[in-house]
């Protein structure tokens, strides 16, 4: 065991799904030629001014309400004042000293199935900067201000993480929770969805946390839990030779697995933080924030709970089918469609969570985009049910629902899928079968057992698999043993 | 002569087709191109832009359309931006700056039926007292050349006393259009922060930068804030709130009217000076209004809470001009730091740069508070003093300057002499509130101007009184020698 404790807290930064900027009328959508999607205000015009967009007001006050944080009647826009060239004002508007959220929590749950509740400090507005392109231009900085202004919401959690997976849990909770309230797309390519990471070490059992440093701008789950593995691997390693760590900020390089000094607290810029002279103090009354919460959908721990509760499932099964909107509804309507009986909910479970998610892995495929709908499962499922197929040859079924978009129905129909329930038929493809095989039959009643699953497989094999499986058990038991006695 | 007559006579005339505004406009470009180059009022001169306007302007009352302002002639101080125009703010950032859209003031105007005769000079992004700092050179007062016009908008308020124009847009962060409209002898409005749309306007301090206007008279001012006025929903520090009918109150009497004399304003004022003020009480006690001695004793503050304030916001309102999307640019910058480096430095002036290190320094970490936050407090002392004596008086009356206009560069090198100027001005810009100032007298034969301060939003009481003063007195209708 290590005798080393590692404290992490992360700043996430979920780009609001508005329709235009936080501060002007452009429009926000990703992949557009560049400067295409910057007006006069995202050029920083001289004489040009910012107006706050309402509805990512509501976006904000959304996810507190979703995190059981206060919501501040009275917040204020601040200036952080730095040159660079993406930076148009020479300032991002952020939210510095009064923001629109502050204190709540998230309980996150962890690999070993205990739930942690980590607290979140606070979530304030602030508006993205442009991007240097350096790409095919010699000599040159291109600069693309698209997304300049598109409005963040930028979510900072207290250092209550002690391992990077936890991390990852509380950063996958995070982009989970703001995908439900609609207000994040949550894409993680496109940069909708990144996070700095705080991380510190300290000697098990001190109170006092050790001095940290800063990552910036992780963008996928798997290069955060890599990035702090490096970085607490670096800090301990320092440290134990005999070093200190230093207040820096660090960057992540995912090709050479490892964290670099971008620039140290002295090398830092003192960003002139004030409050913004040409806006207001963000003033939200009791009725808006009722009015948001009106809005506010059920919530990924709530429908895992009813999920849980009312399908008898496993807390892990509830969480996974939890995790989205789309898959919680997917599933639920896959459920509704099959009779209600003990059975139903958790086949309904094992296919979305088993067949059909490693479809959609496979094929990068999102559960909007399934190949198989819901409906279409839900057909496919009642067959198994009705036992007109087999669990087996249903995985079959699926393959060709998958590639085919056909229904389950017309596929075991053009198949000749349908299972043999008929036990004379069965009996008779046993009887050859066994007639076929007179040394493994003198095998098998000498004692090897092993041998039965030989005779289920020539019957399988014989009937394309199409034997009701539980059927052929019983009878094949009878006419093995049957004939021992005859 | 036209160029004598208020803008009601000229709008009267217009609408009777007595004369055209292509007419009108031809007469003060003529006086322009005979009397700027004596005066340097603009930094560029618009003749085809306003013939086309005036133009327009001529078509829209040939169909019958008729305006207070409708084929009227002004001139726009070079802070506000103009879509095709020239926008420099006086700056050498900003020589090569078009905008390609017009300010909110602009826009109103233009829609008013308003003909633009050309962008007035002005102290550099509007950080001056005296129009000294311009990269255009500084402006000259009509009423002495050798004497500054003050500022920062001393090019509208030159052109205004000049009667090169019929009235200026100006704005007014510590006294820029006060101050310059007592020195040259004409009529200032700086409206409540909130009552004219910033938007279009370059920042220099945003908290405190509000527009207004320059007239020969109250009642010309007020038909032309009547267009100006009113909420923006592109500036979000403008205000929904209705804009009364001015015209309609300015001849109101003013029995029972309070107007209070700071005491503060007093120590140290010149005798000659001072007197003026008490000629001006006399005249309104005349007039039914009652006055009496009020205290703001946080006032004599405002000076230092002001130059703490403002050089903050410049500092960052300013860092926009960086080389990269507009203005200037320096030659073969080798990096990003000598590109940002060299091109401000190379772009920005004397006093602009002063004024972005002081912003730079007070907002600093570990200065903050001792600065800024400190300077916020007591500005909001400042304000309560205002308020509470808008508890006993209906509006406040000092002086507008200290002194009348001195020598071109006289105060150049002495700044916190040179800001002293705005002693009297500065607090209704702290406090946000409307003012006016109003010729009053003459000391050594240079203009002196009376302010009045209101409550918010109190323009048409400040404009009634005003317009009532203007009614007992003539010092509003006299003309610089050379420019009758």
């Amino acid at each position: 065991m290590s005798a080393w404790e590692t404290v992490i807290g992360l700043e996430i930064h979920a780009q609001l799904a508005t329709k235009s900027k936080i501060f002007s009328g452009s429009a926000t959508a990703y992949g557009a030629p560049p400067n295409t999607q910057a007006d006069l205000v995202d050029l920083a015009y001289p004489g040009v001014l910012p107006v706050l967009n309402a509805q990512a007001v509501q976006m904000a006050v959304k996810f507190g309400l979703a995190i059981g944080a206060a919501v501040a009647h009275r917040s204020v826009f601040a200036r952080k004042n730095y040159f660079y060239p993406d930076l148009p004002k020479g300032y991002q508007i952020s939210q510095y000293e009064l923001p629109v959220v502050a204190r709540g929590s998230l309980k996150v749950m962890l690999e070993d199935g205990t739930v942690k509740n980590i607290g979140i400090t606070r979530a304030h507005l602030e508006e993205d900067a442009g991007k240097s392109l350096h790409e095919g231009l010699a000599n040159a900085t291109g600069i693309d201000l698209n997304r300049a202004g598109t409005p963040l919401l930028e979510i900072v959690s207290e250092p209550d993480m002690r391992s990077a997976k936890e991390a990852v849990a509380y950063m996958k909770k995070i982009h989970t929770l703001v995908r439900y309230l609609q207000i994040c797309d949550g894409n993680m390519q496109e940069g909708s969805f990144r996070c700095d990471a705080n991380v510190s070490v300290r000697p098990k059992g001190r109170e006092k946390f050790g001095t940290r440093a800063e990552i910036k701008n992780l963008n996928s789950f798997r290069f955060v839990e890599k990035a702090i593995q490096y970085e607490i691997a670096r800090q301990i390693e320092l440290i134990e030779s005999g070093g200190t760590v230093v207040q820096e900020t660090r960057l992540y390089d995912s090709d050479k697995d490892e964290t670099r000094s971008m620039r140290s607290k002295e090398e830092a810029n003192d960003y002139r933080y004030f409050p913004d002279p040409d806006l207001l103090p963000l003033e939200i009354d009791s009725a808006f924030i009722e009015a948001v919460r009106a809005t506010l959908p059920e919530l990924p721990d709530e429908k895992a709970a009813r999920f849980a509760g009312a399908f008898a499932l496993s807390a892990y099964d509830a969480g996974v089918l939890s995790a989205s909107r789309e898959l919680g509804a997917y599933f639920e309507s896959v459920v509704s469609g099959l009779t209600a009986n003990s059975g139903s909910a958790k086949l309904a479970a094992n296919w979305v969570m088993g067949e059909l998610s490693s479809a959609l892995n496979r094929d990068n495929l999102d559960i909007a985009d399934s190949r198989v709908s819901a409906a279409q499962l839900t057909g496919l499922l009642l067959r198994i049910a009705d036992e007109t197929i087999s669990g087996k040859i249903a995985k079959e079924v699926f393959e060709a629902m998958w590639s085919s978009g056909q229904t389950a129905d017309a596929i075991i129909e053009a198949k000749g899928l349908r299972q043999i329930t008929d036990s004379g038929a069965i009996e008779a493809v046993i009887d050859a079968v066994i007639a076929a095989n007179p040394k493994q039959l003198a095998d098998y009643r000498a004692g090897k057992d092993k041998l039965f699953g030989f005779f289920v497989g020539q019957v399988m094999k014989a009937t394309s698999g199409k034997a009701n499986p539980a059927q052929l058990n019983e009878l094949l038991k009878t006419k093995l043993a049957g004939a021992e006695h005859a | 002569m036209l160029h004598n007559l208020n803008i009601g006579e000229l709008a009267d005339r217009l609408a009777k087709r007595q004369i055209s505004s292509v007419e009108l406009t031809r007469h003060f470009l003529g006086r322009i191109e005979r009397l700027n180059p004596a005066l340097n009022a603009f930094i560029t001169q618009t003749p085809d832009r306003a013939m086309q306007d005036a133009e327009s302007a001529d078509r829209r009352l040939a169909a019958g359309e008729r305006g207070p302002l409708l084929g009227i002639p002004l001139i726009h101080k070079d802070i506000f931006c103009t879509e095709g125009v020239r926008t420099s703010c006086g700056s050498r950032m900003l020589d090569n700056f078009v905008a390609p859209y017009d300010a909110s003031v602009v826009a109103r105007l233009k829609e008013a039926g308003t003909v633009m005769l050309g962008k007035a000079n002005m102290d550099e992004f509007a950080m001056g007292s005296s129009n000294e700092t311009s990269y255009y050179g500084p402006v000259r007062n009509p009423w002495n050349t050798a004497k500054v016009p003050g500022g920062s908008s001393g090019g509208s308020a030159a052109a205004t006393a000049a009667r090169l124009t019929p009235f200026a847009t100006g704005t007014d962060t510590g006294g820029s259009i006060r101050q310059p409209a007592a020195l040259t002898g004409v009529t200032g409005v700086k409206p409540t922060y909130g009552r004219v749309s910033r938007f279009g306007m370059i920042a220099f301090a945003s908290s405190l930068d509000q527009a207004g206007v320059f007239a020969r008279s109250a009642a010309d001012a007020s038909s032309v804030l009547q267009v100006m006025a009113g909420f923006d929903p592109k500036d979000s520090t403008s205000v929904d709130a209705p804009v009364p009918d001015y015209a309609a109150v300015l001849s109101a009497p003013l029995k029972g009217l309070k107007i209070g004399l700071l005491r503060e304003f007093f120590e140290g004022l010149e005798a000659r000076n001072a007197a003026l003020i008490h000629d001006a009480l006399k005249i309104y006690r005349s007039l039914g209004a009652e006055t009496l001695e009020v205290s703001l004793p946080h006032l004599p503050l405002s000076v230092p809470t002001y130059y703490v304030v403002a050089p903050a916001e410049c500092s960052s309102n300013l860092s926009r001009f960086d080389g990269v999307r507009f203005g200037y640019r320096c030659e073969k910058p080798a990096d990003l730091l000598d590109l940002y480096t060299r091109s401000r430095g190379e772009g920005f002036g004397a006093e602009v740069k002063r004024r972005i290190m002081t912003g730079t320094y007070v907002l600093s970490a570990g200065y903050f508070d001792a600065y800024y936050l400190k300077a916020q407090k007591v500005r909001r002392l400042i304000t309560d003093d205002f308020r509470a004596a808008f508890e006993k008086v209906d509006l406040v009356i000092s002086p507008t300057t200290p002194t009348p206009a001195f020598d071109i560069g006289a105060k150049m090198h002495d700044p916190v002499t040179m800001y002293l100027n705005d002693i009297y001005t500065i607090g209704a810009n702290l406090a946000g509130l409307p003012g006016v100032s109003l010729p009053c007298g003459f000391v050594d034969e240079l203009p002196m101007g009376l302010q009045l301060v209101g409550p918010h939003f109190a323009e048409a009481k400040l404009l009634n009184a005003a317009h009532q003063f203007q009614q007992a007195t003539d010092w509003h209708r006299r003309a610089p020698r050379g420019y009758e």
